[in-house]
């Protein structure tokens, strides 16, 4: 293989037989957004309802915190590989990996869209006779709803980066190139793949930026 | 009617923000509370609507005590205009004064068409109604304020320093406008602030506090100032610094009243014995 490997990955992405078929481009994006959106659902599930509370209630909040730190820090990688050797080849290990991945953000987006709420605004709220559901979801929520989105945004880059990861352990996405390649040494091919994912991941990323900006509250100063 | 027995309310960690307070407050009457910062006052009021609960002692409105009242439902019936209009910032003027009303489980309609006649009745102009508060002045949102707070026609008003943020000049219309609105509506009203003056003005009765919520005296803003009951409550109206002393010196067969530093404060005319306003109020 001689050349410039970055034109011919150039030419790798051109080329018309790589947008076609169960392994084309189009397909393999298709189940690399899929794995994206199944990994932040599963982990909105989970975070946002449990952020919200923490930041109306205020308990459990350096635990919380802590937490979501410490989840942070554990390398993505090797939680693939072990929930892989604990639950086998399949979809459900690097699921649970992105889970933990998108975890954190979407905690603390939603636990600081409920703390930013001004206290006298909330103390308001209360004293005409709000019950704490109603402050919650109709001062809280509405006035946090950019940082609510704000951790979807973070945690959705960070799944979608990552989610290469899937074909590791026999699974699809655009991690198959990445993988492949790497495997058969087709660095073109490699670096292909690895543009995708970049250009996925900066897509989404303004895409949500902009979701962010819309939702801002009318009236509000936004944050 | 408002009944204090012997409230008392401690914070966790000890401190004694009231430490033993009865009072009781008549229908259609306004009771102004009066202290410097941290004489608990606002807590005081804020127990009425059970947004503080006492540590021990009774708070009843009409004969009930509010700790068998479920708080939501209690707060939904008393008006409470606060500090800096507390408005919903997302919401417009209009949503904001039909907060309570919508609540209560009235049509948006119906709650609608009252926000409109409240926008008049507190003087603000109809085209405001779409607008949101941060576009507002200061003096219209706590207008706005003082609309919500009367939404849902409540017998009792509490009134948390409502015009302690804007200037001077809107807060002296502002509290003449809530004079008329009382003399119409009648309500029972308890106001806060730390502005002697603006109590003498709005209370039928004002209850001057010192640090801990201990009563310095309770009275009418005319037997405060004829007997301050010690050396505190006649700092605290001014007594004793001679602003409020005001004598009569015949200028062109007219009485002018001058006060201590000999600066003319009004004309004295002939009604004006008869007159039910405080002394420090001059005919002008």
């Amino acid at each position: 293989m001689t050349g410039n490997p970055f034109l011919q990955a150039l030419a790798w992405l051109a080329e018309a037989a790589h947008w076609s078929g169960p392994s084309g481009i189009p397909m393999r994006t298709l189940e690399h957004l899929g794995y994206t959106a199944l990994g932040v659902f599963v982990a909105a599930l989970i975070a946002v309802p449990l952020g919200l509370l923490v930041g109306h209630t205020g308990v459990g909040k350096s635990v919380a915190i802590a937490s979501a730190g410490a989840a942070r820090a554990l390398p993505t990688l090797g939680l693939v590989t072990l929930f892989a050797l604990l639950l086998g080849i399949g979809l459900t290990a690097p699921l649970l990996a992105f889970v933990v991945l998108a975890v954190p953000s979407l905690l603390a987006g939603a636990y600081s869209a409920v703390e930013s709420a001004d206290p006298a605004t909330v103390d308001a709220a209360r004293a005409q006779g709000m019950t704490e559901w109603q402050i919650l979801t109709k001062v809280e929520i509405p006035l946090g709803v950019p940082l609510i989105v704000g951790g979807f945004r973070g945690a959705t880059v960070q799944v979608v980066a990552t989610a290469m990861l899937a074909a590791y352990v026999g699974n699809g996405g655009l991690g198959r190139y990445i993988f492949l390649g790497l495997t058969s040494q087709d660095y073109p091919q490699m670096i292909a793949g690895s543009l995708l994912v970049i250009a996925l991941a900066l897509l989404l990323d303004l895409a949500l930026l902009l979701l962010q900006r819309v939702t801002a509250p009318r009236g509000a100063k936004t944050a | 009617m408002i009944g204090f027995e012997n409230v008392r309310k401690e914070y966790p960690g000890g401190t004694l923000a009231v430490e033993d307070f009865s009072l009781e407050i008549a229908s259609h009457e306004s009771v102004v509370l009066v202290g410097t910062s941290g004489s608990g006052k606002t807590t005081l009021m804020r127990m009425i609507n059970r947004m503080v609960d006492p540590t021990s002692g009774r708070i009843t409105i009409d004969g009930d005590d509010v700790a068998s009242l479920d708080p939501v439902r209690l707060r939904r019936s008393v008006g409470y205009v606060m500090q800096a209009s507390g408005l919903l910032p997302h919401r417009t003027v209009l949503d904001n004064i039909t907060t309570v009303p919508v609540l209560r489980g009235i049509s948006k309609r119906d709650a609608r068409t009252r926000a409109h006649e409240l926008m008049e009745t507190v003087g603000l102009e109809a085209a405001l109604a779409v607008r949101y508060p941060a576009q507002l002045s200061g003096g219209q949102q706590q207008r706005v304020g003082v609309a919500r707070g009367l939404a849902a026609d409540p017998n009792i008003l509490l009134m948390d320093e409502p015009f302690g943020a804007v200037d001077p000049i809107v807060r002296g219309e502002l509290q003449q406008e809530l004079m008329h609105l009382q003399r119409d509506l009648k309500k029972t009203i308890v106001f806060v602030t730390h502005d002697i003056d603006e109590a003498f003005l709005i209370g039928d009765r004002v209850v001057i506090l010192r640090p801990g919520c201990v009563v310095a005296q309770i009275g009418t803003p005319q037997e405060i100032l004829a007997d301050p009951a010690d050396d505190f409550v006649a700092s605290f109206v001014g007594a004793d610094r001679g602003t409020r002393s005001l004598h009569v010196e015949r200028v062109d067969g007219r009485d002018i009243v001058v006060d201590a530093d000999g600066r003319a404060a009004g004309v004295l005319t002939a009604h004006a014995a008869a007159r039910s306003g405080p002394a420090g109020e001059t005919p002008s």
